[in-house]
């Protein structure tokens, strides 16, 4: 790592007790990014920017919210009518959930269709797993914070899938719970573990940050930086770049909080929780509706379960169940079809899950179920050893990787 | 790119055909699955032949929705007057009225018409005072058991988020209102309930509140059924969302804003990249 | 980045320059607006929420409390002191020379004019926070005949001034008004 010289003396100071300033000025001046990103890649940090957003409206929201099951509905009622901009954050928090969600899943499906998770990334590609598994059990306990009848009701289906577990079942479901149902017990340890979730996320972000810098951001091509003209500093042109996309993000954001502030939520979490009166259908939030969906295909509990549990390990172990040694779907014909049958099975799932349990969606579920997991499970396989992938670029920048073509020349 | 673009449109068509076939699969099943759910599910023998739909619009939809203020204080009048004898409407405190141009001391004199409990007493004991516009509205029950027991086991639920309890968001309410009707041939109606159209189920314990003249106006503005029903409707929407005013006209402008400074960040991007060139 | 194209066309490059830097700060400028204002909820939502602002006054009706009696009222989460004062103590608070007090202050700065039988004080001792006795009627009063506070031995007098004792400051009189003879709206 090169040491610039700053002219400043008080950096000088500090930077040679803790170089926080020459990292920074390494990531941003001389970090290599590939010339040739699109906007895909704008939703890593759109990701990252979004968590901030959740952390800092979620901790002023707890400044005003009381985690009891006697006052939690009523305190974020008062949140929304009386607290200045209450309404605005609860919205924001709300909200930026299913956005932090939307920005995740559009930045897997990058990673997907790219190939971002092939060597030397699959380790970058496990921890973004692994955050998403905190999401998703961040998003779940933060939904049963208001005490609404979905926030109950969820609640109550989702920790009695652990009943399922033979032997310990039992067991593991009475200490989620510290009791015997979801009850005041269980609200107060889900609002402690939901303030505390997102920081491990933070930590985790930081470590797949680091994973990525170690080799550097993918690029459409799929093919690695071959030389200098291949890349460009990430500062001034992605700082920029990620500028532009979060106002495009940010705009959108502020429309749906303005507009249609509950038009992805659920009308049946403005009824105060009610243990003696079940909802006609129980429904989790959207982001969760697609292993909702492969949860239900399964008749048997425990198997329903642990094909949920199933949906997200295959994903751990996606680079080795791929072996194509070409990145990008841009230069795999089959694969490019595959993907796009990929997403398409994820929308209907998503949709699956909304459905009652009943025909056809139970048929229709199973059959998306049953697809999901032939696609990664047979078809990449598969398609990794027959497929015949179009021939690659020879460098990001064209011509020769043997050129040192000056960074300045454009890639025409 | 040369070689491998004959490849890739070739296939680029099969591949378009499947991503469509899909997408024309799942708009069939969401068209079937709509129409199914619209229907409440299976028809029985009590599901209306002939709803009466009344398409009624709101002036707080839209990007520059807003509260008709007289309309919404009518409704309050309606609530006191006919609801508020069974519902309560407990996020709902005097000193909202303010958002509905009601003067403050007008405010004090409605507050003053109602009691609270007031704090235990020197001796212990908690007694009615008058309210004060920080109070909020009381509750006709003391609590839902004593509810239910005067309304034949039925709670009659709190009004304070109803419009955005019910799928049917603004309308729920009106529809209800409206919906009661003679009870198709062969659906019984237990005694003590009514049939009505737009209940899910259709058979509610709530008689019909509202008939012409039920109560009077201080405007002076006629009380018929519809009337009554458009307002109270109105300062229900109100009080489930009081901020809705400030939130579209705050959101409007931000929207503005962020959209010239997206444009702003854009032309800057083009110009920083224009370098590479 | 030397470029000879642009050399030859200087003129041009320089409106091209300025209107880069324009186009920069104008991005900037509306961008740090932007922050500020996007800051400014989140710090604005720790003030005072609506309910609580309702609660920062009350008003209290006079009309039950008799001569020489106290009452005491609950204003921002503290006790309010009402006293209704008999002539003879009006005439102790008004007969004490400046100098004999340890937080100088007359009686008629204490009270609203016309009205020096109502002495209205916030019932919190200056010295550590003691709600001092003297309410009620089986009450020590203290030396002076207004309130005693039993945590350290500080006596007020029937201004509700500090006389004897360790506290420093005379009790406070919060904001109030008369609203009408029998009706005073605190805070």
């Amino acid at each position: 790592m090169s040491n610039p010289e700053f002219s400043n003396p008080i950096v000088k100071w500090v930077d040679y007790r803790l170089p926080i300033f020459s990292m920074m000025h390494h990531e941003l001046h001389e970090y290599p990014t590939p010339k040739n990103l699109n906007y895909f890649w704008n939703f890593g940090s759109l990701a990252g920017i979004v968590l901030g957003i959740m952390i800092v409206s979620g901790i002023v929201l707890a400044m005003n919210y009381t985690a009891h099951i006697d006052y939690a509905f009523d305190s974020v009622e008062r949140i929304m009518r009386d607290v200045n901009f209450g309404w605005l954050i609860r919205y924001i928090h709300m909200n930026g959930a299913s956005f932090f969600f939307i920005v995740v899943y559009i930045h897997m499906f990058r990673g997907l269709y790219y190939g971002s998770y092939k060597a030397p990334r699959e380790i970058l590609w496990i921890l973004g797993v692994v955050i998403m598994l905190l999401m998703m059990a961040t998003a779940f306990m933060g939904y049963v914070l208001p005490w609404g009848q979905m926030s109950f009701w969820g609640a109550t289906v989702i920790t009695n899938l652990f009943s399922a577990l033979p032997i310990i079942g039992e067991y593991i479901v009475t200490w989620l719970w510290g009791g015997f149902g979801v009850d005041n017990p269980t609200l107060t340890r889900f609002f402690s573990l939901h303030y505390l979730l997102p920081f491990a996320i933070a930590g985790v972000v930081i470590l797949h940050l680091a994973a990525l810098h170690q080799h550097g951001s993918n690029n459409p091509l799929g093919i690695d930086i071959k030389k200098k003209g291949d890349t460009i500093p990430f500062h001034p042109y992605y700082t920029i770049k990620d500028l532009f996309g979060l106002g495009v993000f940010l705009t959108i954001f502020v429309a749906v909080i303005a507009y249609a502030p509950n038009y992805m939520g659920h009308p049946d979490n403005y009824i105060p929780a009610n243990p003696l009166v079940t909802p006609s259908h129980i429904v989790p939030e959207w982001y969760f509706l697609p292993f909702y969906a492969i949860l239900r295909a399964v008749p048997d509990k425990l198997f329903g379960v642990l094909a949920m549990f199933a949906a997200i390990a295959v994903l751990f172990v996606l680079p080795w169940l791929d072996r194509s040694p070409i990145r990008s779907a841009k230069f795999r014909p089959v694969y490019f079809i595959f993907f796009w049958l990929f997403l398409a099975d994820c929308i209907l799932l998503g949709y699956c899950g909304a459905m009652p349990a009943e025909p056809p969606w139970v048929l229709i579920s199973q059959f998306a179920t049953a697809y999901y997991f032939a696609h990664f499970l047979m078809i990449l396989p598969v398609l990794g050893l027959y497929e015949r992938p179009v021939d690659l670029p020879l460098s990001i920048s064209g011509g020769s990787p043997d050129d040192d073509a000056p960074a300045a020349q454009a890639a025409e | 790119m040369g070689t491998q673009s004959r490849i890739q449109s070739l296939l680029a068509v099969p591949a378009l055909a499947v991503k469509r076939t899909v997408q024309a699969g799942a708009a069939l099943l969401i068209g079937t699955s709509i129409a199914l759910a619209a229907g409440g599910g299976e028809p029985t023998v009590c599901t209306p032949k002939d709803v009466p739909h009344n398409d009624r619009h709101w002036g707080f939809q839209g990007i520059f929705g807003h509260y008709d203020k007289k309309a919404a204080f009518r409704g309050f009048e309606v609530f006191r007057g006919t609801c508020a004898a069974c519902h309560s409407l407990k996020f709902f405190t005097f000193r909202n009225l303010a958002d509905l141009d009601v003067p403050e001391d007008a405010i004090k004199g409605i507050a003053a018409e109602y009691e609270v409990m007031a704090e235990p007493n020197d001796d212990g004991e908690v007694l009615p005072r008058t309210a004060i516009p920080s109070d909020y509205f009381p509750s006709p029950f003391a609590n839902e058991k004593a509810a239910a027991s005067v309304n034949g086991g039925a709670v009659p639920p709190d009004l304070s988020l109803m419009v955005k309890a019910r799928a049917s968001f603004e309308n729920h309410v009106p529809n209800i209102l409206d919906g009661y009707m003679d009870a198709p041939e062969g659906c019984e109606v237990p005694e003590g309930k009514y049939y009505n159209a737009h209940y899910p189920g259709y058979i509610i314990s709530m008689a019909p509140p509202l008939a012409d003249d039920a109560i009077e106006y201080k405007d002076g503005t006629k009380a018929t059924k519809e009337q009554m029903i458009k307002d109270v409707s109105e300062f229900l929407a109100y009080v489930a969302e009081p901020k809705l005013e400030e939130r579209k006209s705050t959101g409007f402008k931000i929207v503005i804003f962020l959209l010239i400074l997206t444009v702003l960040l854009y032309l800057t991007k083009k110009q920083v990249w224009r370098k590479l060139h | 980045m030397p470029d000879t194209a642009h050399e030859a066309n200087d003129s041009h490059g320089d409106v091209d320059e300025g209107r880069r830097d324009f186009l920069y700060m104008a991005t900037g400028a509306m961008s740090a607006v932007g922050a500020a204002a996007a800051v400014w909820p989140f710090i604005d939502s720790m003030n005072p929420a609506a309910d609580t602002l309702a609660l920062s006054s009350i008003e209290v009706s006079l009309a039950p409390i008799a001569k020489g009696q106290s009452v005491t009222f609950k204003w921002r989460g503290k006790p309010v002191f009402v006293r209704r004062r008999t002539a003879a103590e009006i005439s102790e608070a008004r007969a004490v020379p400046m100098d004999d007090l340890i937080d100088p202050e007359s009686d008629d700065e204490r009270v609203k004019g016309g009205k020096d039988e109502w002495l209205v004080l916030v019932g919190v001792c200056t010295h550590l926070g003691c709600i001092p006795l003297g309410q009620k009627a089986g009450d020590a009063k203290g030396e002076y005949g207004g309130w005693f506070c039993p945590c350290h031995g500080s006596h007020y007098d029937t201004s509700g001034r500090i006389r004897k004792g360790p506290a420093p400051l005379n009790l406070p009189v919060p904001p109030y008004e008369f609203l009408s003879d029998m009706q005073i709206k605190i805070g």
